[in-house]
Parts: C-alpha cells; sequence; structure tokens
C-alpha cells in the first residue's frame, strides 16, 4: 500500500517538500521523490543532486534519478537555495525505495517564496491524483 | 535448446607465460628512429604490458566460443521495437567487400578513387530522392551522430538570419532520448511537450511553445508509440508560421520507406539510420551510419566536403570532386563518414528499387499489424489505434495472472529462442513493451512467438517465481540493481 503523510506537500510531478520553520530566521524545506514515484520507477540505482548553494526554481528540473528502467528529472517544488543535500544516496541510492520520506530524502533548501507551497497539493489531492492516473 | 557454456574463461585466465601464436619475421630494414625519439619520456611505459599469451588455436577456440553465446538476427527473431532489426541481405556485404570498395585509402586523391565518390554521390541522390530533401551529408556515424549535425546546423541557420535569440528545441514526451540530448549537446534548452489521448503530440501545447525563442521541433514519425502522427500537417504550419524548424528522427524511417517522404511532411533537417532501414548489420555499437540531409534553403550549412558531380561537355564520363561551402559546420566524421555502411545502404536500394522499398515498409507494416492481432489479448496496445511498423503494448494487463511483469515476460522470452522485445520505453507508457518484427520474419515465425508469449504468460499463472526466468539459458537472471550500483569494471590482474 502507497502512503502519502499529510504533514507535507506534493506535486504533480512526484516530489514532496516538508517545510521547517525557525532555522536562523529563514524557512528550510526538505524534498524528496514519493512511494508512488520509487514504486513505478523501480529499483533506484543512481541520484545526480545540484551542488551546495546552487538555486532551484520552483518547476525546473534540479536533478535526475536513474532506476533500471529509466533515468527521470527531478523537479523543484519550491524556489530556493541548496542548503545540504543527502550524500548518503551516492552510496546507498536504495533509500529511496526503502524509505521514500525519511532516509532516502534528497536536497533542504532555504526557501526565496514560501508562499510557493500553498500552490502545492496536500496528500488527498495528491493520492487522488495518483489513484486516477 | 543445446547452448554452449557460459563459464568461458578470460585470454588471462588461460595465459601461459612465453606461449606465442604468429610470430612477426625478424626486421630487416634498419630502424630509422627509435619509439623514444619519437615520443616524450612521460609517454614512455617502464615495463610491457601485462599482455596475455596464448596459442592461435587457443585464441580462435576462446572466440568462436564466445560468438556461440551471442544472439543475433542470423540465429533468431529480434523483436527489439525502435532497432529495426531486420535480415541485412548478404549481397549487400558482398559488394561491401569487393576489392575495389573495400581496399580504398581513405588518403587517396579524388581522382584515383573516382568509382567510391561515385558510389557515395549516387547515394546521397537516392537519400534525396527517398526523403524529400535537397541534400544529405553522409558523413554522420549514427543516428545521434546525424541529430547532433543536424541541431548544428539548425544553430548555424538562426545565426546566419540574425535569430541568435532562438535558443529552445521542443521534443514530444514519447521523443527517443537522443533528441534532448542531442538539442542539449548542441547548447540548445530542451522544452518537452506531453502526447495527447491518441498517442500524437499535443497541438496546443505545442502551439504555445510556438514563439520567437523556438529554433526546433524534433518529431519521429511514426513515433515512438509506433502511430502516425495525425496532424503533421497544423504541427508543421505551427513551427514554421513562428520562424522555427522541423527536424525528422528517422529512426522509424523503416515505416514509410518508399510511400512517404519527411520532406513532403514539412520537414527541413532529417537524419535516416542506414544500419536500420537500408541493411548493415547492427546492434552493441556499430558501426553505423546517420546522414544527415536537409531542404534547400539549409543545404549550405551541411557539414563538408561533399562529393559533387561535374558533366564536362565533350567528356565522356562525369567527374565527381569534394566541395565545401563557406557557411557549412565544418567536417563532423574523418574521411568520408563509415564507408562500407554507406555501401551497404547504396546496394540495398538499388537491389531493391523504388517498387521494392514501397514493399519493405508495406510489409513490416503489415508485420507488426498483424502480430498484435496475435498477441492483443495478452498484451493490449498501450493506446488501441492501428500501428504502422511497431506497437508498444501495456505489459500492466499481465498482472491480471498474477505477479508475470513486462521484464519476466522479457526474461522468459530468451528461454524460448526469441530475443526480448524493447521494455521500460516509452517512458510515457507503463511497463512498455515496444515490438518491432520487420518485413523479413515469415508468417510462422510471428506465430511462434505470439504462441511463446501465451504460452509464457498461461504457465506463469500462479506460479510464483517469475523473477527467476530465464532458467536454460547460459546465463541466468542477471542482478541489473547491483550491477548498476556497484559497477565493476576493471579485471584486476592480482586476484
Amino acid at each position: 500500500m502507497e502512503e502519502y503523510p499529510d504533514d507535507r506537500r506534493y506535486t504533480e510531478e512526484h516530489e514532496w517538500i516538508q517545510s521547517e520553520n525557525g532555522q536562523q530566521g529563514g524557512v528550510q524545506a526538505v524534498v524528496g521523490i514519493t512511494d508512488h514515484a520509487q514504486c513505478a520507477l523501480g529499483d533506484i540505482v543512481f541520484v545526480e543532486l545540484p551542488a551546495i548553494g546552487s538555486d532551484l526554481h520552483q518547476g525546473e528540473a534540479f536533478g535526475t534519478v536513474e532506476s533500471v528502467k529509466s533515468v527521470s528529472d527531478l523537479y523543484a517544488p519550491a524556489s530556493g537555495r541548496v542548503v545540504a543535500i543527502n550524500a548518503a544516496l551516492n552510496e546507498h541510492p536504495e533509500y529511496v525505495n526503502e524509505d521514500p520520506y525519511g532516509r532516502g530524502w534528497m536536497v533542504r533548501i532555504e526557501l526565496t517564496a514560501p508562499a510557493e507551497l500553498d500552490r502545492l497539493l496536500d496528500a488527498g489531492a495528491y493520492e487522488r491524483l495518483v489513484s486516477g492516473s | 535448446m543445446s547452448l554452449p557454456d557460459a563459464k568461458e574463461p578470460l585470454l588471462h585466465e588461460i595465459s601461459v607465460p612465453g606461449r606465442r601464436a604468429y610470430r612477426l619475421p625478424p626486421m630487416d630494414v634498419p630502424i630509422a628512429e627509435a619509439v623514444s625519439d619519437l615520443l616524450p619520456g612521460v609517454a614512455l611505459r617502464q615495463e610491457a604490458p601485462q599482455l596475455p599469451e596464448c596459442s592461435e588455436l587457443q585464441v580462435v577456440r576462446h572466440f568462436t566460443r564466445l560468438s556461440r553465446l551471442n544472439f543475433a538476427i542470423d540465429t533468431g527473431f529480434y523483436p527489439l521495437g525502435s532497432c529495426t532489426m531486420k535480415y541485412n541481405p548478404k549481397v549487400d556485404d558482398e559488394i561491401a567487400n569487393l576489392p575495389g570498395l573495400r581496399d580504398v585509402h581513405p588518403y587517396a586523391p579524388a581522382d584515383c578513387v573516382q568509382g567510391a565518390l561515385a558510389v557515395l554521390w549516387q547515394l546521397e541522390r537516392a537519400l534525396c530522392t527517398l526523403a524529400g530533401m535537397d541534400a544529405f551529408s553522409l558523413q554522420p556515424a549514427a543516428g545521434a551522430h546525424g541529430e547532433l549535425a543536424g541541431m548544428f546546423i539548425c544553430a548555424a541557420y538562426h545565426k546566419s538570419r540574425g535569430e541568435p535569440h532562438r535558443t529552445r528545441v521542443v521534443v514530444p514526451d514519447s521523443a527517443h532520448g537522443t533528441n534532448p540530448a542531442s538539442a542539449a549537446m548542441a547548447g540548445f534548452d530542451v522544452v518537452e511537450v506531453p502526447s495527447d489521448h491518441r498517442g500524437n503530440v499535443d497541438l496546443h501545447q505545442l502551439r504555445s511553445v510556438c514563439d520567437e525563442r523556438l529554433a526546433a521541433v524534433m518529431l519521429t514519425n511514426p513515433n515512438t508509440l509506433g502511430l502516425w502522427e495525425e496532424q503533421m500537417e497544423e504541427v508543421s504550419r505551427a513551427v514554421h508560421g513562428c520562424g522555427g524548424l522541423l527536424y525528422y528522427d528517422g529512426a522509424n524511417a523503416n515505416a514509410i520507406v518508399g510511400r512517404v517522404r519527411p520532406g513532403d511532411m514539412g520537414f527541413d533537417i532529417c537524419h535516416l539510420n542506414l544500419h536500420k532501414t537500408f541493411s548493415t548489420p547492427h546492434g552493441m555499437g556499430g558501426p553505423g551510419a546517420g546522414p544527415v540531409g536537409v531542404a534547400r534553403h539549409l543545404t549550405p550549412f551541411l557539414p563538408s566536403p561533399r562529393v559533387q558531380r561535374v558533366d564536362s561537355p565533350g567528356e565522356a564520363t562525369a567527374r565527381y570532386v569534394l566541395t565545401s561551402t563557406p557557411e557549412s559546420i565544418g567536417r563532423v566524421r574523418a574521411f568520408y563518414g563509415n564507408f562500407a555502411v554507406l555501401v551497404r545502404a547504396l546496394a540495398y536500394i538499388r537491389t531493391h528499387g523504388g517498387d521494392g522499398l514501397a514493399e519493405v515498409s508495406g510489409h513490416a507494416v503489415l508485420a507488426a499489424n498483424y502480430l498484435l492481432a496475435l498477441l492483443r489479448e495478452d498484451l493490449p496496445p498501450a493506446i488501441d489505434r492501428q500501428p504502422m511498423h511497431e506497437f508498444v503494448a501495456d505489459g500492466t494487463a499481465l498482472a491480471r495472472h498474477g505477479s508475470l511483469r513486462a521484464i519476466d515476460l522479457c526474461k522468459a522470452l530468451l528461454d524460448r529462442g526469441f530475443h526480448a522485445p524493447t521494455m521500460y520505453f516509452p517512458l510515457i507508457v507503463k511497463e512498455a513493451l515496444m515490438i518491432e518484427p520487420t518485413e523479413t520474419e515469415p508468417r510462422e515465425v510471428l506465430e511462434a512467438f505470439a504462441a511463446a508469449v501465451r504460452e509464457i504468460v498461461v504457465t506463469s499463472t500462479g506460479a510464483d517465481a517469475p523473477g527467476s526466468f530465464p532458467t536454460e539459458t547460459p546465463i541466468r537472471r542477471m542482478d541489473e540493481v547491483n550491477a548498476a550500483r556497484h559497477p565493476v569494471l576493471r579485471w584486476n590482474t592480482t586476484t
């Protein structure tokens, strides 16, 4: 059974983003791909992430995820500057399959426009999107 | 089915110090220059390389045994979608192997290789006739190479018109991966447009990106779903109306050769995969040939040099010369391209003739439609329209019978002596299986393939381990995940 926790927002391109208030004043958020996405991709063998300090723009590609089936772009759920990447995925891309909402996280960004998150899907809307497809 | 043992040792593993095969005769001329005089010190190795030492017979046996592990179109049905793995007539090999063509030296002056140049000129004219283009460059060595040259031509054209702001190349979401890769390599920004519910490029979405930033739209027709683009004229109008160019990816030309011409569909640039449509043995990396053709307004930008025919009054025979244009994007390949592939293509075209080529595409489409009719209960098409030379099945239907997935079906087909179809492409179809039987398969083979699929589906019902297929091949199910995550690419002499 695929899961969609309701403590985060989702994109139609199957990324999730979870904001965390309060760190040094700015709003930071963690980004990954959904359970549905990792299921559809199959065994993930490589994740290419941006450099720390690079700028992401909502809706634009910021990395790639490669599975035994295909290579797919990762799209930024929101705009911001990359403050951390999950370097563990270099050695353990399987974390994305095993724990897409936890150990399989991909980047942490400092949001430049936190209001962008309001335009994203909540868990219910995302679940309706993937169950309808 | 009897197959050789897959545990063939490496030549390094059968090597015995001092064992020799052929021995070169002693040098009978003085050494003019020592290697150490020709190379800088850093390029000189301090010790001899560790090469295997084997007898000639050992080497012959090693490679003969390995060759028996190959799967090839000459040994079995090979319905690898989009790859057009059809039979390559042996007469084409014979012709390419004629000493006068085979032994031509690439540095021979044009005056000494008039026959070889005549072959190139004739091939270019034939491709122009078949594609409805003004001129072709025969240099590109593969389809993606032709695409890259085509994108350079596109950039040079817009620059020549003072429109360097045209930086976007649009590809549909069903495109071959080489399309966006070629555009990006040539410096363009790639924009993807979705397909509509009939498998065509979404015209509304396409129109929304047809503006002053558009450099080109790249299309395959029939597309990678094996479906004819039904709105070709509207696409052409939209692209040209905003000043863009239309690029034809010729990967699927086997569906239309001799019947429809990219130039007549409105395409400005086009490549043709000679190794697919015009018979050169291929697979596993070549050599191939992907000539790039253009409409008249783009001819000056083609790679150079090209062969031109010169007819002089009073001379009995025409002369062939190599020419360049100042606007040319330059060379994209040494010498004349993959000459032997070009010879095979001309041989194929001339032995078939125009009517024969129209029959080729007709039979290719018929074979795909017949195979779909046989298979559709187990493998329904992703989009239920009449396909052209290949079709894409929705492999999720396999799960009706248990846990069988597309990859399991592919592996089980290997047990039955068939090459697997292309799987998991195009990306817009879940569990995609792309099946291209080609025109050269007899009806009985198509029926045997369909029967094998049926048998796999039926016998896999309730089976708990389709993940263990294949069970009869020399090497069983590969650990593809581990191989991709932890590739071992180097044999270590110390192990």
